[in-house]
């Protein structure tokens, strides 16, 4: 377990002499977590000292609270998170940004801007973001004076002022791809610069499917807060519900029962493996590798088809909600998870076997997309394109959380960073959500699925954190004394995943963009909001 | 080499005929649809899908429709990647504000006579996001529709049922 008192002290001590004066080391604590509030001017100390201490960025994101915005950030050391708090005026909404120091920043900035109106001073990009033609340059939708309601019924215009980076020189051309992309999958603009085959530069634009999760959140219900949260990226329901459910569950503290722990654990295992079963069968797909789509979609429909019949959802959707889960495990469910485990192991086993041996299917994937182990770690990215990059970071190993603190975990890591590598940790994951499940299913208390949730009477703010099965999911919530929510901040993985993309494709041919994009598999949802 | 022959031998094919006894089998549903498939697209109907602001929880199930035990395909059904190809738009909302455009001018795009099925709680309603100074809200805020699947998000049966329904309704 992470000593969080000791790993910060090193950050407080430099804070302090810089400051010349004396930090009380012993920092309070939000949801385990230790929180630092600072005077705004310091902002930037704090993120230059604390990137010197190779800290890992995590979340960037405010709140406006009248004649003030609170501004956050989120960082993480050794399994041991540091919440920075700064407060800012509305009449003067300008601060320096962790971006210079911290690039995994830079977007997570950009959308603070165009929601909040607070201005980024020393941000080396200074375009919109999140912001396309639905909302004007002066207004800022997470401001609470800004109505939830559509201002005009008019057709929002498409967003084609955008300033991308421009590239030129001799056979120099572009390829604009989007924002509807050919395939059954989400929508997003990608701009290549181009000579010959080669990539000399990939431009994401995202935000096209922005539906203001974040604004219609506030004023919801706890439950009808869940649901929305299960609704941030459908493909992660259970690792966004657990998380906005903990961050709840935290502020409250609010015992939630073993059992319901344990449900909900084995649902995210299930939600990993099914994703990682259709990611790599895709993958495989997009290189002409049939077989193993065939194979594996197979597995992933048998796989699917047993949580409808256990949770009732194929998808696992709205089964957890606010103080345990809505769905309890019978004997029979147990034993059908175990057959079906003990079917697809051996079965894996033999397919990862055959895949090894393909030399046509390696040499498309192989010293493809690679990632090196310092720009991972530059970009501070979480999950498994991290850990492909040999960045060995997962919340179940390094700060496990109930019921994780009570099971056996191993984290597989490779360090080529290239898409063989993703497939690979992705592979050994799915065996490794077995062993979980199984351990799990062992251990499973007899004891209740759910508690009463209590309204609170006061104000109260708690966070979440999950490694969902594209990494680590953090959830910020925040709850009036009326019960309703008054502040809710998503961050997917995919806020790092994504700008991991725009580098790894650097040295690749245009025709290998699909396997490298599909070897991420950023959600675009998730970080549109 | 051989192992990859003996496993595709071993399993086989596993396309499947879904419960014989439900109305909903996919089998039924697949040869239903074939019929009408044959008899008012000559054999073929082209489906472009479009995400205009959704979770992609919907996408999952549109793309299980070409899992090994659905392969919608051999209904005569299959998607394409242009929308000038497309005799369907298979469209998932809520329609996001930053989507409406493009929403539109895919539309647009498609050839006359065209058919636009409305996907998932949210495409036909808004779901859990409704209207808002982000979201049009369902697609028929947008585009003219002419049937919805609701489900949140729908399973590959009821997508099937879906489109069959559609093509019941539809003129040669």
């Amino acid at each position: 377990m992470p000593n969080h008192k000791k790993t910060h002290e090193q950050f407080l001590q430099l804070l302090s002499s810089k400051l010349g004066l004396v930090l009380a080391y012993d920092l309070p604590k939000l949801s385990a977590i230790s929180i630092l509030h600072l005077p705004s001017e310091v902002w930037q100390l704090a993120a230059e000292l604390t990137a010197k201490l190779q800290y890992r960025f995590v979340a960037i994101w405010a709140q406006d609270l009248d004649k003030n915005f609170e501004l956050n950030a989120g960082l993480e050391l050794h399994g041991s998170y540091l919440l920075l708090r700064t407060l800012i005026e509305v009449t003067k909404p300008t601060i320096a940004a962790f971006t210079p120091y911290f690039p995994a920043a830079n977007r997570l900035e950009r959308h603070t801007h165009d929601m909040f109106g607070i201005n980024f001073s020393n941000h080396p990009d200074q375009r919109r973001w999140t912001r396309h033609q639905a909302w004007g340059e002066k207004q800022f939708p997470l401001r609470k004076n800004f109505p939830v309601e559509q201002a005009s019924s008019e057709t929002t215009p498409s967003d084609n002022t955008y300033p991308f980076t421009h590239v030129s020189g001799s056979g120099v051309y572009e390829i604009p791809v989007g924002p509807i992309h050919a395939g059954i999958i989400e929508p997003g603009h990608f701009r290549f610069q181009a000579a010959g085959e080669d990539i000399i530069n990939l431009e994401e634009r995202l935000g096209y499917v922005h539906k203001g999760i974040e604004k219609i959140a506030e004023k919801r219900n706890i439950n009808q807060l869940i649901k929305l949260a299960g609704r941030v990226s459908g493909d992660s329901t259970v690792a966004h519900a657990w998380a906005a459910c903990m961050a709840l569950e935290n502020a409250m503290n609010l015992k939630v029962p073993e059992r319901a722990l344990y449900i909900r654990a084995i649902m995210c295992e299930h939600e990993r493996i099914a994703n990682h079963l259709g990611d790599f069968a895709t993958v495989a797909n997009d290189v002409a590798y049939t077989f193993a789509y065939y194979q594996l979609m197979r597995i992933k429909e048998l796989w699917l088809r047993l949580n409808a019949q256990i949770f009732g959802h194929r998808l696992m959707m709205d089964c957890i909600i606010p103080g345990g889960v809505n769905v309890d495990l019978n004997s029979k469910h147990c034993q059908a998870i175990r057959e079906q485990i003990k079917n697809f192991r051996p079965e894996l086993e033999e397919l990862y076997a055959i895949f090894e041996e393909n030399s046509g299917f390696h040499d498309r994937i192989k010293t493809t997309g690679t990632l090196s182990i310092e720009q991972a770690t530059r970009l501070g990215v979480p999950g498994y394109v991290g850990r492909a990059s040999g960045h060995k970071f997962d919340l179940r190993h390094d700060a496990p959380y109930p019921p994780y603190n009570k099971l056996k975990t191993r984290v597989p890591v490779f360090n080529t960073g290239d898409v063989l590598a993703r497939l690979r940790v992705r592979a050994q994951e799915i065996l490794v959500a077995f062993e979980l499940i199984e351990q799990l299913l062992d251990k499973l208390p007899d004891d209740s699925i759910y508690t009463q949730w209590i309204t609170p009477n006061t104000t109260i703010e708690g966070i979440g954190l999950i490694e969902g099965w594209r990494g680590e999911v953090f959830v910020f919530v925040r709850i009036g004394s009326d019960g309703l929510v008054e502040r809710y901040f998503p961050r997917d993985p995919s806020w790092f995943s994504w700008p991991a993309l725009e580098q790894l494709i650097h040295g690749n041919i245009v025709p290998d963009f699909p396997v490298c994009n599909k070897s991420i598999n950023g959600s675009y949802s998730a970080v549109d909001l | 080499m051989l192992k990859t022959l003996y496993k595709i031998f071993r399993i086989g094919v596993v396309t499947e005929n879904l419960p014989q006894n439900k109305t909903t089998a996919f089998e039924r549903l697949g040869d239903s649809c074939k019929k009408i498939v044959d008899a008012k697209f000559s054999g073929s109907l082209a489906i472009r899908q479009i995400d205009a602001g959704s979770c992609n929880g919907c996408e999952l199930e549109i793309q299980a429709l070409n899992n090994p035990f659905y392969d919608i395909e051999r209904f005569g059904i299959h998607f394409v990647a242009s929308p000038r190809h497309a005799d369907l738009l298979l469209v998932t909302g809520p329609v996001s504000r930053h989507m409406e455009s493009a929403l539109i001018t895919a539309h647009t795009a498609t050839p006359n006579p065209k058919l636009v099925l409305a996907v998932g709680d949210c495409g036909a309603s808004g779901g859990e996001f409704g209207c808002s100074y982000a979201c049009a809200g369902a697609i028929a805020n947008v585009i003219p529709v002419d049937g919805v699947i609701i489900g949140c998000p729908p399973t590959p049966i009821s997508l099937l049922q879906g489109i069959l329904e559609l093509l019941n309704q539809t003129k040669k």
